[in-house]
């Protein structure tokens, strides 16, 4: 019998993995992908929103500018890049400088500090790429960037660490109330719990409602989003709002944590929960979208495009609590933006309503700190030559584009809950993310992962089940 | 009379060559700017040949495979042949550029040869 | 460690460059090769018909790398492999790290960049769609193929007719794959003809001209792709999609120079090419450093970037003998159908043979002629039955012109049409 089951090993789902990590409790994640971050985590604006625009009383509103102040430890305990690079919410009109206003008292209303108006002048003189048609700017200092990859492989490798399972390719089919608990039922195995949680984003309804009367919907809103090449990852240092007008809530126009620049997203409500292709008509929105922001989109410089999932109820708020009717049942679902930022925080909500119904002793080993891989294009010359002449496999290149060595992607397999895939290479790594995007190391990548796993090469996938990269070898079906 | 369409590959140009065949086999070739038009016309036409290149497997080398081509033109009909003919084919380290690693292909006299080196390992 | 002369690359431009280099008595020089190997792309093209310009037969890419890297040997020229340079300083100064010397130091007199250049991807195209395996560049593909056995599909479509597009469109059938379309969004190829006959004609592989691929379907491994032809504008017209199934989609829409190095180093870059801007004896803006092969401009002939490396390495060692004196150049200006001209400087003071202009044209010419004028006037009038984008030309300009037009400004390049 396990103390607690968390479905879904998404940034929520992690962050509440590390905080109960704390705790004894005999708790595991399941994962139906092949990876933790494989679903809305994975692909969303990356952002550490200060906090200004939920409403002040909906959950969403409370917890942001809590929750952002929360970073600055966690990255530093938990080594992942995290830069308060500051956000501008841009006006395009005069008139709408009420609207400005209005998002400036409520900001202040949720929390966020040092929330300043400032003129489109100043706009251009903090970002000289901004574009003339600015008015005016809400600037908020303590808006932030961060990789979304690497904040949940950290707090999940954490949590593990501490003692927290992890099953991956566990779809959870069947959910059983029991007197005690539950039986959670994958295609593997039967797992009994006390607590259930669920963190299964963009299937949180379906889970919540196989054991709730009070029934929900969660609709995905796909966003697209374009990423541009690092030559160009300095046309603005603060991320670029626009403030939401008649045609709709804008995109952004913001620096990655990594240094590329990326654009989007739109919001397009759809049915299928696993629909994250791009289309043509949202590519082309989100750019003519964004070149209102800046003088000028540099186009030709667009490394990759994709698409993620909001997991949106009709409650259009953070579902967070035991369901009413299930006792032991904890939904920490439709959470939408300012989700990412907020999962630190969910993680605390989420820990506490566990600690109250269980009562756990403390987990006098937990550990609150973790090392993340060693990112040789980060270090000194120095440290580059010691860590060479310590680990040889530090000085072979395998990604030219991202110069991420042969050291790394060994560490990103062989680490706890190491790399098993190309993209789990990828996140942890960037092996594979720049301009040329896998086309150099791939096959070198796929050699590590054949060596360090024993994996056929021909069973190598780029993110598990059926995407495989090879099928099969030279005149085998001649 | 046979009518065949072929694009010259003498040069970009490119010519679209037309070529007329009667029953006893003259050959006539229109639609080229120049001779090597209608000297490549006839070739395809009564004898088309081509260097065939491909790889076999090599065991206890630095490298899994070797690559490898036919020492003279093949006829182009026997191409598929002749890779058919090599399937399941491997080799041992070391190999040279220009051994011999299929003798005599399909009968045709020709011989598939490694075209790189590949050291033991 | 201390050399006068470093060549960052050892494919064929790294190669020429060297021997040309070595033959002129340049001895303390080196190659730095990333790879295990040297020989670079070539080694992968395993298919015939390179060197018929240099060697006078056709050879295969393993072939053509192997008699320079015989040469090489022979002239006990020094290189170290799985060796990368990280950085290079404007002081020549170059950081490179192997695992087996860790971080090198290297102090050049001269530098010659010959990294050659990589695959356009499918997010520089935005091709929208599923980000599903079974998407690759044809580069990627022919490694797996041809290096390690390996097949990336069964059922292909190839978008963009470069040539690594249709040599690999007849590898893959070659070795079991079926290809089902070779998708190209011009009306015309980027290939060369030669290739279009003997990798898609010679199988039945059809050429979609003006058509491109609008969808990518399929969650974990690609199912299919939508292919449209495209209007005048080159967007696609939805009433013509067409849907293929296929488990791969091969990429061969462009090449780019690789020139991460060359940013750093301060090296000024033409928007056309992608390549340095260099004078006749390839040097790029910055003093001692010099460029060739397809990091300066993507060729289609090895033969070509041989000649050209090879001219490199020469001016190289002149350079390090001092023999290259600085003054006035003369602009080249490609206008009127020229896209671009390597070199794009000439430096008269130094000229002491004919000098070779290489150019691309911008579209397709038939019947047209190449004109080549010193100030306004014209010298030079070159007729062409044909000219087109995939194939690179050239002009020679006989050194005595300079004689003849002293003081000139400007020299250009253009298409007229007769």
């Amino acid at each position: 019998m396990y103390d607690v089951v968390i479905v879904g090993a998404g940034v929520v789902g992690c962050a509440i993995a590390r905080e109960i990590s704390r705790y004894k409790l005999k708790s595991i994640v399941l994962e139906k992908e092949n990876d933790v971050c494989c679903g809305t985590s994975k692909a969303n604006s990356a952002i550490v929103h200060a906090g200004h625009d939920a409403l002040p009383e909906t959950l969403k509103g409370k917890l942001n500018a809590k929750a952002n102040l929360m970073f600055d430890k966690l990255a530093e305990d938990l080594d992942f890049h995290f830069r308060r690079n500051g956000s501008l919410v841009l006006c395009f009109d005069e008139k709408d400088m009420d609207k400005l206003y209005e998002l400036k008292a409520r900001g202040e209303k949720n929390g966020v500090p040092e929330l300043q108006i400032i003129s489109g002048d100043e706009v251009r003189k903090m970002e000289p790429n901004v574009s003339d048609q600015v008015v005016a700017a809400l600037y908020a200092p303590t808006g932030g960037i961060v990789c979304p990859f690497n904040l949940t492989i950290a707090l999940a490798e954490n949590a593990h660490v501490n003692g927290v399972e992890f099953n991956f390719n566990s779809e959870v089919i069947n959910i059983k109330k029991l007197e005690d608990g539950f039986e959670v039922k994958t295609k593997d195995k039967t797992i009994r719990t006390k607590i259930l949680v669920n963190a299964a984003g963009v299937y949180g309804d379906k889970l919540n409602n196989m054991v709730s009367k009070h029934k929900f919907t969660i609709t995905p809103r796909k966003g697209e989003y374009n990423l541009f090449d690092k030559y160009v990852g300095n046309l603005t240092d603060k991320t670029l709002f626009q403030l939401p007008t008649k045609l709709g809530k804008g995109v952004l126009v913001t620096p990655t944590i990594d240094g590329n620049l990326l654009v989007g997203p739109n919001a397009v409500d759809i049915e299928d929960k696993e629909d994250v292709s791009t289309t043509r008509e949202g590519l082309d929105d989100i750019m003519e979208k964004a070149s209102l922001s800046v003088k000028f989109l540099p186009k030709g410089n667009i490394i990759t495009s994709f698409s993620g999932l909001r997991a949106r109820s009709e409650k259009d708020d953070f579902i967070i609590g035991e369901a009413p009717d299930v006792p032991g049942f904890i939904n920490a679902s439709s959470i939408e933006s300012p989700g990412l930022t907020c999962a630190p925080l969910i993680g605390v909500i989420v820990s506490d309503i566990i600690k109250e119904k269980l009562n756990p002793k403390l987990n006098e080993n937990f550990n609150p700190k973790r090392k993340g891989i060693t990112r040789f294009n980060d270090l000194s010359l120095e440290e580059k030559k010691k860590i060479i002449k310590e680990r040889p496999e530090y000085g072979r290149i395998v990604c030219r584009c991202e110069s991420v060595t042969e050291g790394e992607i060994l560490d990103a397999i062989n680490r706890p809950l190491g790399a098993k895939d190309l993209d789990g290479i990828k996140r942890r790594t960037r092996a594979g993310a720049g301009r040329c995007q896998s086309g150099f190391c791939i096959s070198r990548t796929m050699e590590l992962l054949h060596s360090e796993l024993n994996i056929p090469p021909t069973e190598i996938t780029k993110f598990g089940k059926a995407s495989k990269i090879l099928v099969g070898t030279n005149k085998e079906s001649i | 009379m046979e009518r065949r369409e072929l694009t010259c590959i003498g040069c970009p140009m490119g010519c679209t060559l037309l070529i007329e065949l009667d029953e006893n086999n003259n050959i006539k070739v229109t639609g080229n700017a120049c001779k090597i038009g209608e000297t490549y016309a006839i070739k395809e036409c009564t004898n088309p040949t081509r260097i065939v290149t491909t790889t076999v497997k090599v065991i206890g080398g630095k490298h899994p495979t070797v690559s490898i081509k036919t020492d003279k033109d093949i006829p182009k009909d026997k191409i598929f042949d002749c890779l058919k003919e090599l399937k399941g084919l491997s080799v041992k380290a070391p190999i040279n550029v220009g051994d011999i690693i299929y003798e005599n292909i399909l009968g045709t006299g020709v011989n598939m040869v490694a075209t790189r080196k590949v050291e033991s390992c | 460690m201390n050399y006068d002369l470093v060549i960052i690359g050892g494919g064929p431009a790294g190669l020429a460059a060297a021997v040309a280099a070595k033959e002129e008595g340049i001895d303390n020089l080196i190659i730095l090769e990333r790879e295990e190997e040297l020989g670079g792309i070539l080694n992968q093209c395993i298919h015939n018909g390179f060197g018929l310009h240099t060697f006078k037969e056709e050879l295969t890419g393993p072939e053509y790398a192997q008699r320079f890297i015989d040469k090489v040997n022979e002239l006990s020229i020094e290189y170290k492999l799985d060796t990368m340079v990280l950085d290079i300083t404007e002081d020549k100064t170059i950081y490179a790290i192997n695992p087996k010397e860790g971080l090198l130091e290297i102090h050049a007199k001269a530098i010659i960049l010959a990294m050659g250049c990589r695959e356009r991807p499918r997010g520089a195209l935005t091709i929208p769609g599923t980000r599903c395996s079974g998407i690759m560049t044809a580069g990627a593909a022919q490694k797996f193929v041809n290096m390690k056995n390996y097949m990336p599909g069964k059922e292909v479509v190839v978008l963009g007719s470069g040539d690594i597009g249709l040599i690999m469109a007849r590898r893959m059938t070659f070795e079991g794959a079926k290809v089902k379309a070779v998708v190209e969004l011009l009306p015309y190829s980027s290939g060369l003809k030669r290739n279009i006959v003997q990798c898609l004609d010679d199988y039945n592989i059809p050429l979609k001209l003006s058509h491109t691929v609008v969808n990518i379907h399929g969650k974990e491994r690609l199912e299919g792709v939508t292919i449209a032809k495209v209007d005048g504008n080159r967007k696609p017209i939805k009433e013509t999609e067409e849907y293929i199934p296929c488990d791969t989609l091969l990429l061969s829409v462009g090449l780019i120079p690789e020139n991460e190095l060359s940013r750093k180093v301060g090296v000024e870059l033409s928007p056309v090419t992608g390549g340095a801007v260099v004078d006749n004896h390839f040097q790029t803006s910055v003093e001692g450093i010099f460029s060739c092969g397809n990091v300066l401009h993507v060729h289609d002939l090895v033969d070509n970037v041989t000649l050209e490396s090879y001219s490199a390495g020469k001016n190289a060692s002149k350079y390090l003998k001092g023999q290259l004196r600085k003054g006035e150049t003369i602009k080249l200006k490609a206008t009127d159908g020229v896209r671009y001209t390597v070199p794009h400087f000439i430096n008269p003071s130094t000229i002491e043979k004919d000098i070779t202009v290489r150019f691309r044209v911008g579209d397709v010419f038939k019947g047209a002629a190449i004109a080549v004028y010193f100030d306004d006037t014209k010298v030079l009038n070159k007729k062409k039955r044909i000219l087109a984008p995939g194939e690179m030309e050239e002009v020679k300009l006989a050194s005595d012109l300079f004689s003849q037009y002293p003081g000139v400004k400007t020299i250009t390049l253009k298409v007229e049409r007769s």
